[in-house]
């Protein structure tokens, strides 16, 4: 419960990685760690498709991040019209977790470039909606 | 390895907004198909249907294009990995005749994208991506390509320039393709100063939508030899996957699929790049053509933009690629794209490709990946 309100639309309400978005509440950006074998993942799963354990615990997203590539995007799949022009993003942080965002349009288009440091925040959408974007570090 | 031969092929002019159903834009394909063989329908064993279905209409197509095209009651098969999907039939009907399962096979792979409304369209890109993970953001194709471009960019050195080169050199050969749905020339102006979609890539840049179907029939050796006169031997396939998710990619400056299907398929031949006459890449983008100069090793990595620049790609090249207008000129009609790629190398190989012919090829190769670098196929055909 509660995957529905990821993001600015979301496609799908049920996935077991749904306290994904618990997190994001209390404004911290989460992987997921198997228990027996450590392996690292983002986006989270609850399967470790490595050992095929399901035994993982949540790890936080740590440290600042490099920007491994971007686009702004001029025209948008339906439902995401309003908030254009938009900027997704690649961002590797420790452990070589990369995850995928928008970088926050508090960064002028200027300032954009491959391998500047990012942080990731928390960002509180209309109608209880959440999701996380990237800013300077 | 000669076993296995492609021993007729079709396809429909690509169009925008084909006035006709499904099973008989397929028809259109499967009719120049059989006509080029001279084989009737009894002799066809199995048909493998391709196709990206959030297009259709109709559930589970293949049932009712078997039927149209007058194939029931022998069995059919329906195969997608979206834009390479009639590549996987491809595969797999190489897989049904060396069994010995049948004996001869026929592909067939369409798409009609105008069945659905364009609103309807734009919602399905959105659901392109990992709809968990990633389509929460607002993600379209183009976007992924334009990711892949950055990078190539900033690591490389190459340029928007360099992407304007690759199309206007297909569009100087959908202009000689009567079956292309873009049959303007473009100058390198123009791609410069279009429209930007997703920073950097421009509007022409993009390959273009459009409806059409692809055939071909398949044969064992013994089937092959006793049909044809200029059987084209599958020599090598290749196949591959990545993941989906961006987060799971080690780099964005080219794609692992396409290097694994690549080197697979050279292993399977026992040929390398340089044995390579002509080809045909997966270009939906610009990029896209750029990172398959490099992912096939016709060039090394961050080199792909030299091989434009001197234009080695062009007909009478090094290494010519897509001298028949490629997914940017000619279109790319999602299921149908891979069978309209290897049609073109089969024409090639066959020396039937009219001003498009490159001379006396010997090798081919065709280079076809579904989703953003999600499926890879490589297939090496010979004569």
């Amino acid at each position: 419960m509660g995957f529905e309100r990821f993001g600015v639309i979301s496609f799908a309400s049920q996935t077991k990685a749904a306290p994904f978005v618990d997190y994001l509440d209390k404004g911290i950006l989460m992987g997921t760690l198997c228990k027996k074998c450590g392996a690292l993942y983002f986006p989270p799963r609850t399967d470790c498709s490595q050992c095929l354990s399901k035994e993982m615990e949540w790890t936080e997203v740590k440290g600042k991040g490099k920007l491994m590539s971007y686009s702004t995007l001029i025209y948008a799949p339906t439902g995401f019209e309003a908030d254009l022009p938009y900027t997704i993003a690649l961002v590797e942080f420790e452990n070589k977790m990369k995850v995928f965002g928008r970088l926050s349009k508090s960064i002028k288009e200027d300032e954009v470039a491959i391998g500047m440091d990012l942080k990731y925040q928390v960002v509180k959408l209309p109608k209880d909606r959440i999701t996380y974007e990237f800013t300077k570090a | 390895m000669k076993e296995a031969a492609i021993i007729g092929v079709g396809q429909t002019a690509f169009v925008r907004g084909y006035e006709g159903s499904i099973r008989e834009l397929a028809f259109d394909a499967y009719r120049e198909a059989m006509l080029d063989t001279g084989l009737t329908p009894r002799e066809i064993e199995a048909s493998i249907i391709c196709s990206a279905p959030e297009y259709d209409k109709q559930r589970t197509p293949a049932g009712t294009i078997a039927e149209y095209l007058g194939l029931n009651p022998k069995p059919t098969f329906y195969i997608e990995t979206v834009c390479s999907s009639s590549s996987s039939g491809l595969r797999v009907a190489y897989a049904l005749v060396k069994s010995g399962l049948h004996r001869v096979v026929l592909v067939l792979g369409f798409q009609k994208m105008s069945e659905i409304s364009s609103q309807d369209s734009q919602e399905r890109m959105g659901r392109g991506s990992d709809v968990l993970w990633e389509a929460p953001f607002g993600t379209m194709m183009p976007a992924y390509y334009a990711m892949h471009a950055r990078a190539h960019f900033q690591r490389y050195e190459t340029s928007s320039e360099d992407l304007a080169l690759i199309r206007v050199k297909a569009a100087s050969y959908g202009m000689i393709n009567k079956k292309a749905v873009y049959q303007k020339g473009v100058t390198l102006e123009q791609v410069l100063t279009a429209d930007v979609v997703s920073t950097p890539l421009k509007r022409f840049d993009c390959c273009a939508n459009a409806d059409g179907a692809s055939c071909l029939i398949v044969a064992n050796k013994e089937r092959a030899q006793s049909l044809s006169n200029k059987p084209v031997w599958i020599l090598g396939l290749g196949a591959a996957t990545a993941p989906i998710n961006m987060s799971g990619r080690d780099s964005l400056t080219g794609l692992a699929c396409a290097r694994e299907a690549a080197k697979e398929a050279y292993q399977m031949a026992g040929v390398t790049a340089k044995d390579i006459d002509v080809a045909e890449v997966h270009d939906c983008f610009t990029i896209a053509e750029m990172m398959a100069y490099e992912d096939l090793g016709f060039a090394k990595p961050g080199e792909g933009k030299d091989l434009i620049r001197a234009k080695e790609t062009y007909r009478d090249g090094k290494i010519p690629v897509n001298v028949d207008g490629g997914l940017l000129s000619k279109g790319h009609p999602i299921g149908a794209t891979g069978g309209s790629q290897i049609r073109t190398i089969v024409l090639q190989l066959r020396g039937q490709a009219g001003e498009m012919q490159v001379k006396d090829p010997e090798i081919g190769l065709i280079h076809n990946i579904g989703g953003v670098g999600v499926y890879g196929n490589v297939s090496i055909l010979g004569r």
